[in-house]
């Protein structure tokens, strides 16, 4: 095991008691989503009233990880110097099978063979002790 | 009750688009800018009683800066919009009733590139506060600018619609043309070709560096007033017959169901309703233009064309403001600069107020009298 310290942005919630689960399901290999109790609707991005409802009541439902890479764009000049020596790699918009959209990376797969609505599987990136980042690699 | 030609634009100053002013702050422009609109437009300072301003300055502490003593202020907080919503917003208070004559104004001078990159430096790394993007967005590597969404959605349009790179360039062709006969463009006098703009770099693939506007310094400055008062004052009035804008998100697209479609297909029928025009009658658009995919979208989001169509229109048409349909015709932010404060959006009303009061010079577009402006 590697001990090169991790130098690239970790997440910086603006809520952190409200996203807590979800980080802590990643440590788990746990992708969990917000489900509104009312309509029944996966959301993204957390936030406390269902954006459909502007109700309250919501789940961290597990998912199953699978999904679709809706879109993407291959990174040559990032807004963060940290990810220089990354390019070209690949921003993308991930549709998760359950419906929602995030953003994510593509990994395990060169740039050349990205393809919208090629077939994704989860990964779960634990890039410190205190963050599992969840990226996604072709299925 | 529609304020349906109730209220009009009647005068207009601008600065060049630079890419910066060395010696001079914000407030001079603004300044600048505010007297050459008032004078344009035949008034006196001490007519002025509604100020509508960029959000990056709060519209009090600009009335201050200003010397003026309006009785109504506001600062328009919708980006790249502002510019076009301020003028809705001027019309509905002056059909309201609650002010006669309103400037509106955007613009900055951005710090000087060498100053901006000492005050980085000393500053160190400065961290955002927390928010949606630094914990959803910002570990995954985002791009320089806004660039990465537009690429989104740029790579999402050529999906679905076969768009091609070069149908991108050729709007990119025709709006420097336009900027190449405008002397206050920042690309005055440096037209380009689709190999130019192919060859440019990608910030990120799809997106090339020539395809995204460059953040400039300018001011640019409007009058609007009440079409009763307009009839005596010099200018030909340039009403405003309609007015539409929804805003869904701030720059959230991916969860949209259909990343390329944007809130214009909302808001451009709501202006047309209300102006009792077909957008077949529109005889040119000035079309915010941060990136290609954005106006493109928008475009077809408002009707010039059926949606998808965009590409093969601008292989086909001449957009200059020689052509058939003149888009941007004083090169819009790709071709003419993006000032600060949300100026770069206001830039598509000053050249539709210039082209419809036939103040085009030899950019003037022969049928110019209902324009098409989305911000």
């Amino acid at each position: 095991m590697t001990t090169t310290e991790y130098t690239k942005p970790l997440p910086r919630p603006a809520e952190p008691e409200l996203t807590e689960p979800f980080w802590e399901g990643t440590k788990r290999g746990e992708l969990l989503i917000p489900r509104c109790s009312f309509c029944d609707e996966f959301f993204w991005y957390p936030r406390e009233a269902c954006p459909r409802c502007l109700q309250p009541g919501w789940e961290w439902t597990a998912v199953s990880g699978h999904a679709r890479l809706h879109t993407y764009t291959v990174v040559y000049q990032p807004a963060h110097p940290v990810f220089n020596d990354d390019v070209p790699y690949a921003f993308a918009v991930i549709q998760l099978d359950e419906g929602v959209r995030m953003m994510s990376n593509i990994v395990q797969c060169p740039v050349e063979d990205l393809e919208i609505n090629m077939p994704l599987e989860v990964v779960f990136d634990s890039v410190t002790d205190d963050w599992t980042l969840v990226k996604f690699k072709p299925a | 009750m529609s304020i349906r030609g109730k209220a009009a634009i009647v005068g207009f100053y601008e600065t060049p688009t630079r890419k910066e002013f060395p010696d001079r702050t914000t407030y001079g422009l603004m300044a600048e800018v505010a007297r050459g609109a008032i004078i344009d437009s035949g008034l006196r300072k001490e007519d002025i009683d509604g100020l509508i301003g960029p959000e990056s300055l709060n519209s009090i502490e600009l009335a201050e800066a200003l010397g003026m003593q309006p009785r109504f202020t506001s600062s328009m907080t919708v980006h790249g919009a502002s510019g076009a919503a301020s003028i809705a917003t001027a019309a509905e208070a002056i059909s309201a009733g609650i002010v006669n004559y309103v400037l509106c104004i955007f613009g900055e001078s951005r710090p000087r590139s060498s100053s901006r990159l000492t005050s980085q430096a000393q500053a160190g790394p400065q961290l955002p506060p927390p928010s949606r993007t630094t914990e959803w967005e910002v570990p995954y590597g985002p791009v320089i600018a806004m660039n990465g969404w537009y690429g989104l959605m740029k790579q999402r349009h050529m999906f679905e619609y076969g768009t091609t790179q070069e149908q991108f360039a050729k709007a990119v062709v025709d709006q420097r043309f336009n900027a190449a006969n405008n002397p206050n463009a920042v690309w005055y006098d440096q037209p380009v070709t689709i190999d130019d703009v192919l060859n440019s770099r990608f910030t990120n693939d799809p997106l090339h560096l020539l395809e995204s506007v460059m953040p400039c310094s300018g001011a640019h400055a409007v009058i609007v007033t009440s079409a009763e008062r307009a009839k005596a004052l010099p200018n030909p009035p340039v009403y405003v017959l309609g007015v539409g804008g929804p805003a869904t998100h701030h720059d959230i697209i991916y969860t949209d169901d259909d990343m390329t479609t944007t809130p214009v297909v909302d808001s451009a029928p709501v202006a047309l309703q209300m102006a009792e025009v077909n957008i077949r009658d529109i005889q040119l658009a000035q079309f915010y233009d941060c990136y290609t995919i954005l106006e493109m979208s928008c475009l077809e989001d408002a009707g010039i064309v059926p949606k998808g169509e965009i590409g093969p229109f601008y292989e086909s048409t001449d957009t200059t403001y020689n052509g058939e349909f003149p888009i941007n015709t004083d090169g819009g932010q790709i071709g003419a600069g993006q000032s600060g404060g949300t100026g770069g959006g206001f830039r598509h009303i000053v050249e539709a107020t210039r082209q419809i009061m036939g103040r085009g010079d030899e950019r003037q577009v022969e049928e110019a009298d209902l324009c098409l402006v989305n911000g």
